[in-house]
């Protein structure tokens, strides 16, 4: 069931088009991630359904209750939407406590209660309760300013990059964290990031923006193995975009022989490979003949990172000299110089 | 109450992002142009007196001779302030110099004394002083803190990784001084450099009590003798062409570059250099400036008190003056914050063409001497408002025209503390605009407003010169009965106004003095 639904919208500052009519569907009780680059108008459309901003054209319902209608829009206070921004936002002069009951009806009873419990929820100490907010780590800002939008009990809580200010061990954790507590309570989630690798992460669907528009929505995993375009692709992670031949299911291309997601399509177009779905390994120099899958190439160069070593490898074949870019494992990844035979694991995806 | 049940409630209204902005804006807009007064009164001036009385009034030998004694005055004494000022700066700053945080302190005391109570100090302790050498000296006393604030706050500021890497690329500390901190501390110097340049020129009292011609003492002069004649009013003409001319040039050789630390995090604390065997000629320095800045103030107020006794203690006139100036004080510092909100507002919330231009035509009407503003006020409301002239109205407006950049300042740096951000995260918790407004930024921004109308409190109750033109008959604040008993040389009379002058100003440069050390994080 739709909790939110989102329906043409527009908004343009000036001449500059922000948001080019958009339609979203965010289902009761998901977790949505809306992912692009900086200015592709992700926060934006954040700003909108929040009602700190009206759309030009277009609808914004929750629960079938319209929120905005063009230019007519019920304020942001009245709509009890949870909102946590980037740096948290939380109030300089109030304590932690006073933050979080920033939205309670100040005699509400069992006011204290409700605030310790909140704190608990978002696994906060008891005793952080009377601290100032720039005594808080960046981490524990952040879990302040989650508690603060839970006390009212919001059926959809918008997130604008509330992890991305904090050190990567941190970020994860505290991604995790947060996905399950909001899980937990059933609250419908709309997360903006910029990072893909969070977004595939923490969502059950993702919608990744470009330009104002919304480039492709669904599943994850969609996403990523199934992409509409080179763009999305490479977006969403590392992509291998090379041009092959089709025909039943398979795809001849600088790589050899390759099965492909599309079965039907035949003849001249391009194919997608994730760097992952590339294996390798060490081949003795004189069989250059006979390769029963995949092809054969020499490592170039050689990056040792720590658990991967980056390879990039020369293709042996005539005609146009071909490089590509591998991972191997780092512990025992072939030198410099040496042959490797390299194959697909897996489908290649084809675009459209 | 779920959020469902709010939103059943919740009507659709038609938003209006802009109505609240024009509005203010409309407010900075008519208050700017009440600024631009005085500027206008001077084009009106030349133009009515046509060119040849313009040309016949300026181009004169005693004009020549003031332009000189004026730029004479600035050339030496903003140089010498900015070496005193900088050297201290290092020395309390950087220095392990011993007792430095109370050196510190007494290098912005001097600014608890009004520069006409310096030179009534040198005065008496020096009766001889006069002309270019007493001007330079007791200027660059009374005004250095105003170099020393900034300075020392941006040395503390600076990213020491910055030094270090200069070091490592195998520059001396004195090379590394010159060429990698003192480039840095460029826009502070300039900054301050101009605010005692803009002083020099409008200062009226410290210069006539040390017998050293400037445009402002001429200017008065001019005003007493002839009344409104439009000599003065083209003397006025030509000390807001300097005030331009100084204004050009620091805006034209500040430059635009970005002085802060760059890249990704914090910055480390400094560690102040070992001064060894040089720590007591070191002292001597801070040590010297402090005699000669607040003991001889300090010396010759004590003195002329305990020669005049009981007897100078004159409650009868005494309370009235120390009334009306606390009135005057806070009814103007009220007003000038009031006034200058909207234009604060735009520049934080709403920074565009528009509002830099209204703001810069403050900042350039707040950097007249208040001796023009007060030939202005005097004519605009002799020929147009007469039932105003000489009245509280007229001498609150020009106090408004003259501190409202103070105002300014405090204000923007306290609307600052309210980012849109968590006027947002209110709204989103269910307060409506005015509410989000009234519990958040306001709340946030008080402590800035109070600053505000504390620098304005302070600038008036030590204001002379407009006073003196501008105040109703009867009127008489501190500063101004201070003046007429020091003119007719009652030197002990005129000490327990001096010295109520100091003590109300104190509490405040100390405010200042914390404030400098907090905006520095520290």
């Amino acid at each position: 069931m739709s909790l939110l639904d989102i329906r043409a919208v527009r908004k343009s500052y000036g001449p500059v088009s922000a948001l080019g009519g958009v339609d979203l569907n965010v289902s009761a009780g998901s977790r949505t991630a809306i992912v692009g680059p900086s200015g592709s108008g992700k926060t934006t459309m954040l700003r909108i359904i929040a009602g700190f901003e009206a759309p030009d054209a277009g609808q914004v319902l929750l629960d079938g209750a319209v929120l905005a209608d063009g230019a007519q829009s019920v304020p942001a206070h009245l709509r009890g939407i949870g909102y946590v921004p980037q740096d948290g936002a939380l109030f300089p002069h109030l304590s932690v406590a006073d933050n979080i009951g920033f939205g309670l009806p100040r005699h509400a009873p069992q006011r204290t209660t409700r605030i310790a419990e909140l704190l608990d929820m978002v696994a906060l100490d008891d005793g952080l309760m009377d601290r100032r907010p720039h005594e808080l780590s960046g981490g524990q800002q952040q879990r302040v300013a989650l508690a603060r939008a839970l006390a009212q009990r919001p059926r959809l809580m918008l997130l604008d990059e509330p992890f991305s200010a904090l050190d990567t061990g941190l970020r994860v954790a505290t991604r995790k964290a947060v996905a399950q507590l909001l899980s937990a309570a059933g609250i419908t989630t709309i997360l903006v990031t910029h990072d893909q690798a969070e977004a595939l992460s923490f969502a059950d669907q993702v919608a990744v923006m470009r330009n104002g528009r919304l480039a492709q929505v669904g599943r994850p995993r969609d996403l990523y193995l199934r992409p509409s375009d080179p763009a999305t692709a490479s977006f969403l992670g590392e992509a291998m975009v090379l041009p092959a031949r089709l025909s039943g299911g398979w795809a001849d291309c600088v790589l050899g022989r390759v099965a492909t997601d599309d079965t039907r399509r035949t003849g001249q177009a391009q194919i997608m490979l994730r760097p992952e779905q590339l294996q390798l390994e060490e081949v003795a120099k004189t069989g250059t003949a006979a390769v029963k899958d995949g092809c054969l190439g020499t490592i170039l160069e050689a990056d040792f990172c720590g658990p991967v070593s980056e390879l990039t490898v020369r293709l042996a074949g005539d005609g146009i000299e071909q490089l590509l870019r591998v991972s191997s494992l780092g512990a025992n990844a072939p030198a410099v110089g040496a042959s490797v035979r390299i194959w697909v694991v897996g489908q290649a995806h084809v675009f459209a | 109450m779920t959020a469902a049940t709010i939103r059943a409630a919740a009507p659709l209204v038609r938003s209006r992002p802009t109505g609240r902005v024009s509005f203010v804006a409309g407010a900075a807009l008519l208050v700017a142009l009440a600024a631009l007064l005085p500027l206008g009164f001077i084009v009106w001036v030349a133009i009515q007196s046509g060119w040849d009385t313009v040309v016949e009034l300026v181009f004169r030998p005693r004009v020549g001779e003031l332009l000189v004694n004026t730029a004479l005055l600035v050339v030496v004494t903003v140089p010498l302030c900015i070496a005193l000022a900088l050297a201290l700066a290092w020395l309390t700053e950087r220095s392990d110099l011993p007792g430095a945080r109370t050196w510190a302190w007494l290098a912005v005391a001097p600014l608890a004394v009004p520069a006409f109570v310096h030179s009534y100090a040198w005065i008496t302790l020096v009766p001889g002083l006069h002309g270019l050498p007493g001007g330079v000296l007791v200027s660059v006393l009374a005004y250095f803190p105003f170099l020393y604030l900034p300075i020392s706050a941006s040395l503390r500021r600076l990213d020491p990784g910055i030094e270090d890497t200069a070091a490592s690329l195998g520059l001396r500390p004195w090379t590394v001084f010159f060429r990698v901190v003192l480039p840095q501390l460029r826009l502070s110097i300039w900054g301050g450099g101009l605010l005692v340049g803009l002083h020099l020129l409008a200062e009226y009292g410290l210069y006539v009590m040390i017998r050293f011609d400037t445009f402002t003492t001429a200017i008065v002069d001019q005003f007493q003798s002839t009344y409104n004649g439009p000599a003065a009013n083209m003397l006025a003409g030509v000390l807001v062409v300097c005030c331009f001319v100084l204004l050009g040039l620091e805006a034209g050789t500040r430059g635009k570059e970005r002085y802060a630390h760059v890249g990704p995090g914090s910055a480390r604390m400094q560690r102040p250099r070992a001064l060894g065997r040089l720590t007591l000629v070191c002292t001597l320095l801070p040590a010297v400036v402090a005699l000669l800045s607040l003991g001889v103030p300090v010396a010759t107020l004590a003195r002329w008190l305990l020669a005049g006794g009981a007897k100078v203690w004159n409650l009868g006139v005494i309370g009235p003056a120390l009334g009306q100036t606390l009135g005057l004080a806070l009814v103007g510092a009220v007003l000038t914050t009031v006034i200058a909100v909207p234009m604060a507002w735009l520049s934080i919330r709403r920074p565009g063409r528009l509002q830099r231009l209204l703001e810069s035509c403050n900042y350039m009407v707040g950097s007249l001497p208040g001796i023009v503003l007060a030939l202005a006020l005097v004519t605009i409301t002799v020929r147009v408002a007469l039932p105003i002239y000489q009245t509280v109205v007229t001498i609150l407006l020009a106090y408004a025209l003259m501190f409202l950049p103070r105002a300014l300042i405090s204000l923007r740096s306290g609307i600052a503390q309210a980012p849109v951000e968590l006027e947002q995260a209110a709204r989103s918790l269910g307060r409506s605009p005015t509410q989000a407004l009234w519990s958040i930024t306001l709340r946030l921004a008080a402590p800035g407003a109070a600053a505000a109308v504390a620098l304005v409190f302070l600038g008036i109750s030590n204001e002379l010169t407009a006073t003196l033109l501008l105040a109703p008959n009867g009127t008489q604040t501190l500063a101004t009965a201070f003046w007429s008993l020091s003119s007719e040389i009652d030197y002990a009379g005129a000490a327990p106004y001096a010295l109520i002058m100091v003590l109300l100003s104190l509490p405040l440069t100390w405010l200042l003095y914390l404030q400098s050390r907090r905006s520095a994080g520290r």
